[in-house]
């Protein structure tokens, strides 16, 4: 019994991740209906400076995490104005391997600039174990999972009360409407990028803190399509519920399936519920069923 | 005036070779492509062998992805597939080389009936994202299940040969390539003449009207599937007779990625394209080599991480040709072309 709580509790900290990662997804797709592959690289890009301002630049840990925050959210505009506003419009192949192509790059210039090398990201908190009643946590855990409740609160609230959620909501739901009722289309374009950018930042700070740096880290970012794909890839709690879901499902896979069908089961267990789901209900737990089909 | 474009009759439009002049520079660029192997240096004939391989990659992919608008970001699996059968017929079973390839061509065929089957009733996106769940998953059975694949070893074959000639040097191999190339291309040119392409040509432009108009969606979906991965196996196998080493390495989500930027880069939907694109991508790292070689003093990061350089390159082509060129070289080419035609009027 024990084990299985373990297995949940592991399953429900590397799930966090994951949702954070498909939050950022789903906020993208939700306001302009691009499905970004490069999510897990922002994510990357996220630690790497963050890394570079605390180890090279020796800022403090607080000033360290604001300017990253600022990086992602500047840089997310960057990619929006540059790449995807001239692919507006254009075939859903273009605007997919658009962002194909910018994961191919950022993943490299990663590997150019800092190396292949496997970085130790400097704690944000103690390295202590807490046990209880056989379990064992790590405070990380604890704060990763916090961080992606207050997340999930804070982006409720800013959908459900702000001015400008109520406008990224209205441009989600019709484009052409929102543009007669006076909505800056374009601006909340940009913004729901720079959002997901910042997103991705605190969900690769997360990951680096947990697990390490190093380039191979941008796969959470596909690891977290099946998530924001289960959740429905329009819906913010859906993506919550995906990514805890996908995380229990692959530390389950990895738990009990691994001594049956011999190892490596964990790392695809996550794609096989991907097809399985896209075969039953495309559209998710909690996604609108408006997804054409054929 | 030399115009390609007044025909009067539908067999005029789908002519092998619109005029005369294409049939001669046709018949150069073979006369050219024979004397290859005599004027240039192994290692020109290497590269020139991997884009043949890349060429016919390409091919299948550009039937499925340029002219039925599915989108496949799994395609790697299916060259894996066919890889690692003509290499397991070769190794474990005794087939000769060339026998090999049709088996690996059908093995990969059935893989893509298998993977068309969800991708049925869905479109764009999600098709993608199932392609790549499959390229996910074929990547990790190779790497895990040693038993069959050699695991993260791979699998050496012996050199290959073709009726007791030894396809052994790098210039036997290219005149071999060149045959299938020619075959394959003719056959995908062909395609596209008859009710199968068109079909397909009309599920891309718009579904709903392709079935209005009497297309069975499903079937010609699977049949795109189909012909697609016999294409990639085909190139598998060849990749596996002409390397005579294979691993998981070569079959990686990088490998996917790369072929789409081929048929982004030479043209969606066009033969032609697929090969300037498969050509392209093949020499594009030579020349950041030498790129980076004139710079290597200055800037000895460059010639260190080239593998990340590469990637990095490879990368921007796709996004800039997204953005800049959509129609890539192809389109690039009818536009010149299109220009000196009608010179001097603009359109």
């Amino acid at each position: 019994m024990t084990d299985f709580l373990q297995i949940l509790l592991n399953g429900v900290s590397l799930g966090s991740i994951y949702a954070i990662v498909a939050l950022g997804f789903v906020l993208i797709y939700k306001a302009t209906d691009v499905f970004n592959f490069a999510q897990g690289e922002l994510m990357m890009i996220g630690a790497y400076i963050c890394y570079t301002l605390i180890i090279h630049l020796k800022l403090g840990y607080a000033i360290s995490l604001f300017l990253t925050l600022c990086f992602c959210f500047v840089f997310g505009i960057i990619i929006e104005v540059l790449i995807l506003r001239p692919l507006l419009g254009k075939p859903v192949f273009s605007v997919i391997m658009v962002t194909v192509g910018l994961a191919v790059i950022l993943q490299g210039s990663v590997s150019l600039i800092w190396g292949d090398d496997v970085n130790n990201f400097p704690p944000l908190f103690a390295d202590r174990t807490l046990h209880f009643i056989g379990i064992s946590l790590k405070p990380t855990d604890i704060w990763i999972f916090a961080a992606t409740v207050l997340l999930v609160i804070g982006f409720f609230l800013f959908f459900r009360k702000s001015k400008v959620g109520l406008a990224m909501r209205g441009t989600a739901n019709n484009q052409d409407i929102a543009l007669l009722m006076g909505i800056n289309v374009k601006r909340i374009f940009s913004l729901s990028w720079a959002i997901a950018a910042s997103i991705a930042g605190i969900a690769g700070i997360c990951y680096a803190n947990v697990l390490f740096l190093a380039p191979d880290m941008s796969h959470i970012g596909l690891k977290a399509f099946p998530a924001a794909i289960l959740g429905g890839l329009d819906s913010i709690p859906g993506a919550i519920a995906g990514g805890i879901l996908i995380g229990i499902c692959e530390t389950m896979a990895g738990g009990y399936l691994d001594q049956i069908v011999g190892g490596g089961i964990k790392e695809i267990s996550s794609f096989i519920v991907l097809i399985a789901i896209l075969m039953v209900r495309p559209y998710g737990l909690f996604g609108k069923a408006i997804i054409t089909r054929v | 005036m030399l115009n390609a474009t007044f025909r009067v009759s539908y067999r005029d439009d789908i002519k092998l070779f619109q005029t005369k002049l294409v049939k001669f520079w046709i018949l150069a660029f073979f006369v050219f492509l024979i004397l290859f192997p005599l004027i240039f240096d192994r290692y020109f004939i290497y590269l020139a062998n991997l884009s043949g391989i890349a060429i016919i990659g390409t091919l299948g992919l550009n039937i499925l992805v340029g002219n039925t608008g599915l989108i496949s970001l799994g395609h790697a699996a299916f060259v894996a597939i066919g890889a690692y059968t003509s290499a397991l017929c070769i190794t474990r079973l005794n087939v000769p080389f060339v026998a090999s390839i049709p088996v690996a061509g059908v093995t990969a065929a059935l893989a893509g009936l298998i993977v068309a089957i969800p991708s049925l009733r869905l479109r764009g996106l999600y098709i993608a994202v199932t392609t790549f769940a499959f390229g996910f998953i074929v990547e990790h059975v190779i790497v895990r299940w040693d038993a069959v694949t050699g695991g993260p070893d791979g699998i050496a074959l012996p050199p290959a040969s073709i009726a007791g000639l030894g396809l052994d040097t790098d210039r036997r191999f290219f005149y071999f390539l060149l045959v299938m190339v020619v075959v394959l291309t003719a056959f995908a040119r062909n395609l596209f003449r008859t009710r199968i392409g068109r079909a397909f040509v009309a599920i891309r432009d718009h579904d709903i009207s392709a079935q209005v108009m009497g297309i069975d969606l499903a079937r010609y979906k699977i049949l795109s599937f189909s012909v697609s991965s016999f294409y990639a196996g085909v190139a598998g196998a060849l990749l596996a007779g002409y390397t005579k080493f294979i691993t998981f390495e070569h079959f990686t989500l990088h490998l996917s990625i790369e072929y789409l930027a081929m048929i982004i880069v030479g043209g969606m939907g066009s033969i032609l394209g697929s090969i300037y694109g498969a050509v392209f991508m093949t020499f594009l790292p030579e020349g950041i080599r030498l790129a980076t070689d004139l710079v290597r003093d200055t800037y000895p990061l460059l010639t260190t991480r080239f593998a990340a350089l590469t990637t990095v390159v490879n990368g921007l082509i796709i996004v800039l040709f997204l953005v800049f060129e959509p129609e890539g070289f192809y389109g690039r080419w009818k536009t010149i072309k299109a220009y000196w035609y009608n010179w001097p009027f603009t359109y």
